[in-house]
């Protein structure tokens, strides 16, 4: 009988290669609807002087220049902007902290239909919904009739067109990003450590402070991260509910680019307020120090 | 804090607790008391009510009538964190997000203990549990056997007039259970804390415990130490459910001194009166396996002695060997025999005869399931 040696193939080349190949359709669509985009950015951002605008000149600025200038015009409508998220997403984290607690550890069999009623929302559009909001906060609406009734407006006030309108829609609009990182953080959490809480003498606040709100904290994390980044860049909010004087810096940018056409200032503030949102989620995440938890 | 999280001490009472789950009657008016320093074991299969006891007991569950006490304080309707006791949870419920050393602190600083007392309270349990090395590392980076002991440390560092462990051993595998069995026994010892422990496992319940009471269905069938439950079980359950039982069906014809004569489809054996729970004639003439002898059926001994046997299977597993005996009724009796006389196991089909002791037998109320025991499920796991 004779032995007849397989030829050994070298399996390790294609093994190397099926990774890259797998990662290609990604990769190239980051830089084609990223990358090259950002770069673009960039380079329109300082396609004019800033300084001493002059459409009709060829004269380009300078890169630091331009940021800067752009950031110095329209210091109001971005601080309106970071405000206005950080009011939105404390008001959505209260709301939606007790909502996804519930959900996660009182619903029961109604667990399902509760988290599907937290999404529902999105099958009507974004900005239908905004437009609803004008109704309901209007003064025909039933929250101006009952604030009326107690006496807290009068009928020649209103409370649409104003900053409380435009973080009440952000808060909405936003509320299920909140709601449902932060469910999932809190019904991973094993239900035995909060007995053994209460089995070593923590009263139902010390179990909630010392056990849930640590254990939940990634979810808080992700959250509010989820929230505050899309609401700081939202301009269908201000637009909608808001007045002249509540506009943000995605107003801003919104505006220069469709009517104004200054691609050179609403590129130069889009990257500004990239790298400031860029900076703040850095610093965020540094100080939750939520590493040692997922 | 002088509440009865520290002062409470004594013996543990439970007086008529009765737990319904709507329709669903989980713990049927149950009495117990266990002494204080004990090794008390509830065991019994899934769903016998041992958990839900166990969980009244730590204030996880309230009663729906009855009462408990520790020594003369009442527990019934107490919040779990004012409670006297400590529970050491299955798969253990260690705080993910502490470390090993603010695990064990938890209940220390709960109390509002001086942190230079905590720090010195818990080194000292985790040296107990001889695990100091790992305070500084969070629960996910032990095993499981570590995570075990740690869960114990957390437990017993609060002195707890009461230790509560629910399955504590589930999770680990045969041969760290054992070792976990021996070394658990020992801190119990060291400690002197009153333990109860909940277990659908028998060896495990006989090897740690001083007592234990049998639960099924809600109620305890019998109580005492495991040699005492083992050689004397007082129902069919119990006979069943702690190592094996042939039950037969008798009838008890007539006493003769200190004893009872019993017909077992025709042929007659004995049982002590003092070793018999009948309610009427009609008895379950109970002996374990290993207390019978087999011998071929021409061999003659006077003794109790069932004849017209056959082999239906043998097992040979090495230190005995395990027979099952066709009785001529069509019941089938288990056998085991010591390897131990050098002559060689019998053949299935072989015609035989058992004889025992008369002190090993038993009898039990003829009206018993005399299946009642044999193939419940351990634990539904």
């Amino acid at each position: 009988m004779t032995l007849t040696v397989a030829p050994v193939k070298k399996p390790r080349s294609r093994k190397i290669g099926m990774p890259y190949l797998l990662l290609l359709p990604g990769m190239l669509w980051l830089i084609t609807f990223f990358l090259i985009p950002i770069l673009t950015l960039v380079k329109t951002s300082v396609n004019m002087d800033l300084k001493n605008y002059d459409p009709t000149s060829a004269a380009t600025g300078s890169f630091w220049g331009n940021f800067w200038e752009a950031f110095r015009t329209h210091e109001a409508p971005f601080a309106r902007s970071f405000i206005y998220a950080l009011a939105a997403t404390l008001i959505a984290l209260c709301i939606a902290y007790p909502l996804a607690y519930g959900i996660a550890f009182k619903a029961g069999r109604w667990k399902n239909v509760l988290l599907v009623l937290v999404v529902a929302p999105f099958f009507t559009s974004f900005i239908l919904r905004t437009i609803a909001w004008k109704q309901i906060l209007g003064q025909q609406g039933p929250v101006f009739h009952l604030l009326l009734n107690l006496h807290l407006v009068t009928y020649q006030s209103h409370i649409t067109a104003s900053a409380g309108a435009v973080i009440a829609g952000l808060s909405y609009n936003f509320l299920p990003f909140m709601t449902l990182p932060l469910y999932s953080s809190l019904e991973r959490i094993d239900p035995r450590t909060l007995e053994a809480s209460g089995d070593l003498y923590a009263n139902a606040f010390t179990t909630f402070r010392k056990v849930t709100l640590p254990l939940s904290l990634p979810g808080v994390v992700a959250g509010t991260l989820l929230t505050f980044i899309p609401a700081a860049g939202d301009y269908v909010n201000a637009e909608i509910l808001g007045n002249p004087s509540t506009t943000m810096i995605g107003n801003v940018i919104n505006a220069q680019f469709l009517r104004t056409s200054n691609y050179t200032l609403a590129a130069a503030l889009s990257f500004v307020f990239m790298v400031m949102i860029i900076g703040i989620v850095l610093f965020y995440i540094s100080r939750a120090g939520t590493e040692e938890l997922v | 804090m002088s509440d009865a999280s520290t002062s409470a001490k004594g013996d543990l009472k439970l007086t008529n607790v009765t737990k319904s789950f709507g329709e669903f009657t989980a713990v049927d008016n149950l009495s117990l008391v266990i002494p204080e320093g004990s090794f008390f074991a509830l065991l019994g299969p899934s769903g016998c009510g041992k958990t839900t006891t166990l969980r009244m007991i730590a204030g996880l569950e309230t009663p729906t009538t009855g009462t408990i006490f520790v020594g003369d304080t009442e527990i019934t309707d107490m919040r779990p964190y004012k409670r006297p006791v400590n529970t050491v949870f299955q798969n253990y419920a260690l705080f993910p997000h502490l470390s090993i050393f603010e695990n064990v602190a938890f209940g220390l600083r709960r109390r509002g203990v001086k942190d230079k007392d905590v720090t010195e309270q818990v080194e000292k349990v985790l040296n107990l549990v001889e695990l100091p090395h790992l305070a500084q590392r969070k629960p996910t980076q032990l095993s499981g056997g570590q995570q075990q002991r740690i869960a114990v440390a957390r437990a017993i560092v609060n002195r707890p007039a009461l230790l509560l462990l629910d399955e504590p051993l589930g999770a680990l595998d045969l041969k760290l259970r054992r070792q976990m069995q021996i070394e658990l026994k020992w801190i119990q010892t060291e400690v002197g804390l009153t333990f109860v422990h909940v277990t659908h496992d028998q060896e495990e319940a006989m090897t740690m415990a001083d007592t234990i009471a049998v639960m099924n269905e809600g109620r305890i069938e019998q109580m005492g130490s495991p040699a005492d439950l083992y050689d004397n079980p007082k129902t069919a359950f119990v006979a069943n459910f702690l190592g094996q039982s042939n039950l037969i069906q008798g009838k008890i014809v007539d006493s003769d001194g200190d004893s009872h004569v019993v017909d077992l489809y025709g042929q007659k054996v004995s049982v002590l009166k003092r070793r018999t729970v009948a309610k009427d004639s009609s008895v379950l003439f109970g002996i374990r396996p290993e207390k019978l002898r087999i011998q071929p059926d021409s061999h003659d001994k006077p003794g109790n002695v069932l004849i017209g046997g056959k082999i239906s299977d043998v097992s040979y597993i090495g230190v005995s060997t395990q027979y099952q005996v066709e009785m001529p009724w069509g019941q089938e009796i288990m056998v085991f025999e010591q390897n131990d006389d050098g002559i060689p196991p019998l053949d299935k089909g072989d015609e035989v005869r058992l004889s025992w002791e008369p002190i090993f037998s038993f009898a039990l109320n003829g009206h018993e399931d005399a299946q009642a025991g044999v193939d419940v499920e351990p634990e539904a796991e």
